[in-house]
């Protein structure tokens, strides 16, 4: 019992430890959720498979901060993605908007949705025409 | 009859190449979003004189090599022989945007190993670094007489990098030399 509570005292002081971005931006809680949702919506460029809301790198920091005053000076979240992708291109949305070369990244799934419908409806079809050929040999 | 039993070893080729190409490219190298596109503009106070401002106004019509380090990038370290190399041939006005750096590191830098730049913009908060689109330093913009950038490499230069990379464009960008 007494192992059980230390392990999850240190679970818990774990996750107060991977809270990177622990300020408060705003007072409006509109506009804090605003904020956080942006941020977990761009990529850290320096650590690419994080969002700048989970990173600790002065970059990620760095865009949180401009992000933040971007939003204080009342600029839109089209605004914000917008001033985001002119520099640093399209890869720095976790969700890449559609259209323009984005478009293949969008429509892949669909299409291997829609060969694979096609492929097995072929092989299903011809399989219908074939004689029934699998019963057990007589001499079995 | 014999497509059968060859599409899935043709499928299979077609797969593997895709990997082989995906795995010699660098996932870090992002497409600029600038590339043919105007350059940022900028205003900084400089590294050597805080009290001067330095900027993209001072290379307007020229063609300018703008090269983004820091003395906490190792880099920067490995390229800045060659771009003292770069320099010393007189190949193209070279200025230096100190990114994210402190002040006197970054002049011990320039003391220690030389000074390529004709001058280097102070940027201690990134805000310029940003601008850029700069997410790992060394990173090396080209721009043309026109503002354009022409080409942007991120990681060390070096010869090869250079003769392959940028001197075709700088030779077609300025017809004079």
């Amino acid at each position: 019992m007494k192992i059980a509570i230390s392990f999850l005292a240190i679970l818990l002081s774990m996750s107060v430890a991977l809270a990177i971005d622990t300020e408060r931006a705003f007072d409006d809680p509109e506009l804090q959720a605003r904020y956080e949702t942006i941020i977990s919506e761009i990529r850290c460029l320096q650590c690419q498979n994080q969002s700048i809301k989970d990173s600790n790198v002065f970059l990620a920091a760095d865009l949180r901060r401009e992000i933040r005053r971007m939003l204080g000076e009342g600029k839109t979240d089209a605004q914000v993605y917008d001033f985001l992708v002119a520099r640093y291109g399209e890869f720095a949305l976790y969700r890449p908007r559609v259209g323009g070369k984005t478009l293949v990244l969008w429509l892949a799934p669909l299409l291997l949705l829609a060969g694979g419908a096609v492929i097995m409806l072929r092989v299903v079809r011809r399989r219908m025409t074939l004689p029934i050929d699998d019963e057990p040999a007589a001499d079995e | 009859m014999t497509f059968r039993y060859l599409a899935p070893l043709i499928a299979f080729a077609v797969l593997i190449l895709v990997f082989v190409i995906g795995l010699t490219l660098d996932p870090r190298e992002l497409p600029s979003p600038f590339l043919l596109k105007p350059a940022p503009v900028f205003e900084l106070p400089s590294l050597r004189e805080p009290e001067r401002r330095v900027g993209s106004a001072n290379y307007r019509g020229r063609m300018a090599l703008v090269n983004i380090w820091a003395t906490w990038c190792v880099g920067c370290r490995q390229e800045h022989d060659y771009l003292m190399q770069l320099a010393a041939r007189n190949a193209i006005d070279i200025y230096g945007i100190n990114w994210r750096d402190n002040r006197p590191d970054a002049l011990r830098w320039l003391q220690q190993f030389g000074d390529p730049y004709v001058f280097s913009a102070f940027d201690a908060d990134g805000r310029v670094g940003i601008d850029w689109g700069v997410y790992g330093a060394p990173e090396t913009f080209l721009i043309g007489a026109d503002g354009i950038v022409l080409y942007k490499h991120l990681g060390p230069l070096d010869e090869s990098v250079w003769q392959r990379d940028f001197v075709p464009l700088i030779s077609a960008g300025s017809p004079a030399s």
